[in-house]
């Protein structure tokens, strides 16, 4: 569903950000994106939801090609995903359901089936108590609760999370991480970005590790096919996952 | 469109200070722009007062036939450069003096001033050279004497026309450019702040012509208000300069309708390429 073909990213301002970057994720899988900072975790993901076009190689999102995909074709891809931030990215001028509702009006949804979408997403996400709070009401493990259901309301192949327990302590991390295994036990695919390496090491899920702009290491794949060349014995150590 | 207008409601509604600050510095901009207006427009009016004044006056040779001096006002007449002719005979030459000068009434006697063709010239033929063709054409007759039309005096108010005309469209043009600049940045500076939700309805996918829509929205309706607030502006200096200084001239509707209409076009003009530009950046 997600195909990374040799990819490489290079800033004008910044040098290379990726370089020959490989794996894919299939349908309903759950992977974490791993690395220190730098590493290319948050460009692989905005290559996925496309902010940002590959310098080189490939990437290819529900049979859609980077080389191909027009300007025009962009918003219909991204409603098929879903995209959650370490710092929620919320209108704080909207309440919880104004902020999920906002997803499928940009979409040209029936105003009749919003409702019940609406409902029905932030039910999932253990908010359905707290609908018309407004976002500087809720605690941070709400207001991320708030931004998963907006990215799951158009019912996503695929839930990309950009560090979505970064800004959060560990008891709300550990509930967000719950809910995204519960969403994903429902048949979504999710790639998570992340440096906690607790929570890695704890949870038995595909790893693909990223150390300066390279895949060092992919728990899908045998260890000899990921090249090691070019990461140094402490670079390893500075990454540090090992599934 | 439903939520295009919501959206543009709601963001006047949540940066109040702000949105009133926009059309403020948009109403300004055009007050200046307007004042200026106001101003080009008085001196156009009075220099066309001063300009109907053209005149070129042949003088007929005593004795001459009624029916020669009536055929050559049929004649002059009929010259494309022409408004009007006027046939001017010795006595109503010497009422009109006598009318004109009246401290001098007792100097004129009758028969002292000599029958005349006045000629006055359509709009936009009394320049200079249109002036003293038609006055040579005149001087073609033999019973019509001498011709005189204050060469001096036209060539001088025709200078100061075009160094009117002239600053009019440089300050003009000026203030236009520094009020389109002046809108562009506030309205970019609203867009700026909205950084963060152009980004959100980006990432659920909303296309550019959904995010644009409550932008340009909000740019025409800021400019419109803007434009209402300068007419506002100057109409108060007018009734100011009107009951201080001098009896002025103000726009017509049609030309109001069109000031305000010109804020609307600027306000949407400025917006299309602040959100553009921004929409092409993230």
């Amino acid at each position: 569903m997600i195909r990374f073909s040799h990819v490489s990213k290079q800033y004008a301002r910044g040098g290379p950000a990726l370089e020959d970057v490989s794996f894919h994720l299939n349908r309903g899988e759950f992977a974490f994106l791993t690395g220190p900072s730098g590493a290319g975790k948050s460009t692989i993901l905005k290559l996925v939801y496309v902010m940002e076009r590959p310098t080189a190689g490939e990437v290819r999102v529900d049979g859609r090609s980077s080389v191909t995909l027009n300007r025009h074709e962009i918003p219909a891809l991204r409603r098929r995903l879903g995209v959650v931030f370490q710092d929620f990215m919320l209108l704080q001028d909207r309440t919880a359901e104004q902020n999920v509702a906002f997803a499928l009006e940009v979409t040209g949804a029936p105003a009749s089936a919003i409702g019940p979408k609406v409902a029905r997403a932030l039910t999932q996400v253990g908010l359905a108590a707290k609908t018309t709070a407004m976002p500087h009401e809720l605690s941070g493990g709400e207001q991320q609760r708030v931004a998963i259901a907006r990215a799951l309301v158009n019912d996503p192949l695929v839930l990309l999370a950009d560090e979505p327990t970064g800004n959060l302590d560990v008891r709300a991390s550990r509930s967000v991480f719950q809910l995204l295994r519960e969403i994903n036990a429902s048949g979504t695919a999710v790639l998570m970005a992340t440096h906690d390496l607790d929570l890695v090491r704890a949870n038995d899920f595909r790893t693909i590790e990223m150390n300066r702009g390279r895949l060092v290491f992919d728990s899908a794949v045998p260890t000899d096919a990921v090249s090691m060349r070019d990461v140094t014995p402490d670079d390893t150590d500075a990454a540090g996952v090992s599934s | 469109m439903n939520l295009a207008v919501r959206e543009a409601m709601r963001a006047f509604k949540r940066a109040p200070v702000l949105s009133a600050l926009s059309v403020t510095t948009i109403a300004f901009s055009l007050f200046a722009f307007g004042l200026f207006g106001l101003v080009a427009l008085n001196l156009r009016a009075a220099l066309q007062q001063v300009e109907e004044r053209v005149e070129i006056r042949g003088f007929i040779a005593d004795g001459t036939a009624p029916e020669a001096t009536s055929a050559a006002v049929g004649d002059i007449q009929a010259f494309p450069e022409v408004a009007s002719v006027t046939l001017v005979t010795p006595a109503e030459a010497l009422e009109r003096a006598r009318r004109e000068l009246g401290e001098f009434e007792g100097v004129f006697e009758a028969g002292i001033l000599p029958a005349s063709i006045e000629v006055r010239l359509r709009e936009g033929q009394r320049d200079p050279e249109t002036v003293r063709v038609v006055a040579r054409r005149m001087q073609g007759y033999d019973f019509i004497d001498d011709v005189r039309y204050g060469e001096e005096w036209v060539e001088k108010l025709y200078r100061i026309r075009n160094i009117a005309t002239a600053s009019t469209l440089a300050l003009g043009l000026t203030f236009a450019l520094v009020a389109v600049i002046i809108i562009g940045s506030t309205i970019r500076m609203a867009v700026l702040a909205r950084t963060e939700e152009i980004h959100i309805m980006r990432l659920v996918g909303a296309t550019d012509s959904f995010i644009r829509a409550p932008f340009l929205l909000e740019g025409f309706l800021k400019g419109a208000l803007g434009g209402l607030l300068a007419l506002l502006l100057t109409w108060l200096a007018y009734q100011v300069v009107g009951q201080y200084f001098t009896q002025a001239a103000y726009f017509d509707p049609f030309v109001a309708g069109v000031g305000v209409m010109v804020g609307a076009l600027i306000g949407l003009t400025g917006s299309a390429v602040s959100v553009g530009r921004h929409l092409r950046q993230v």
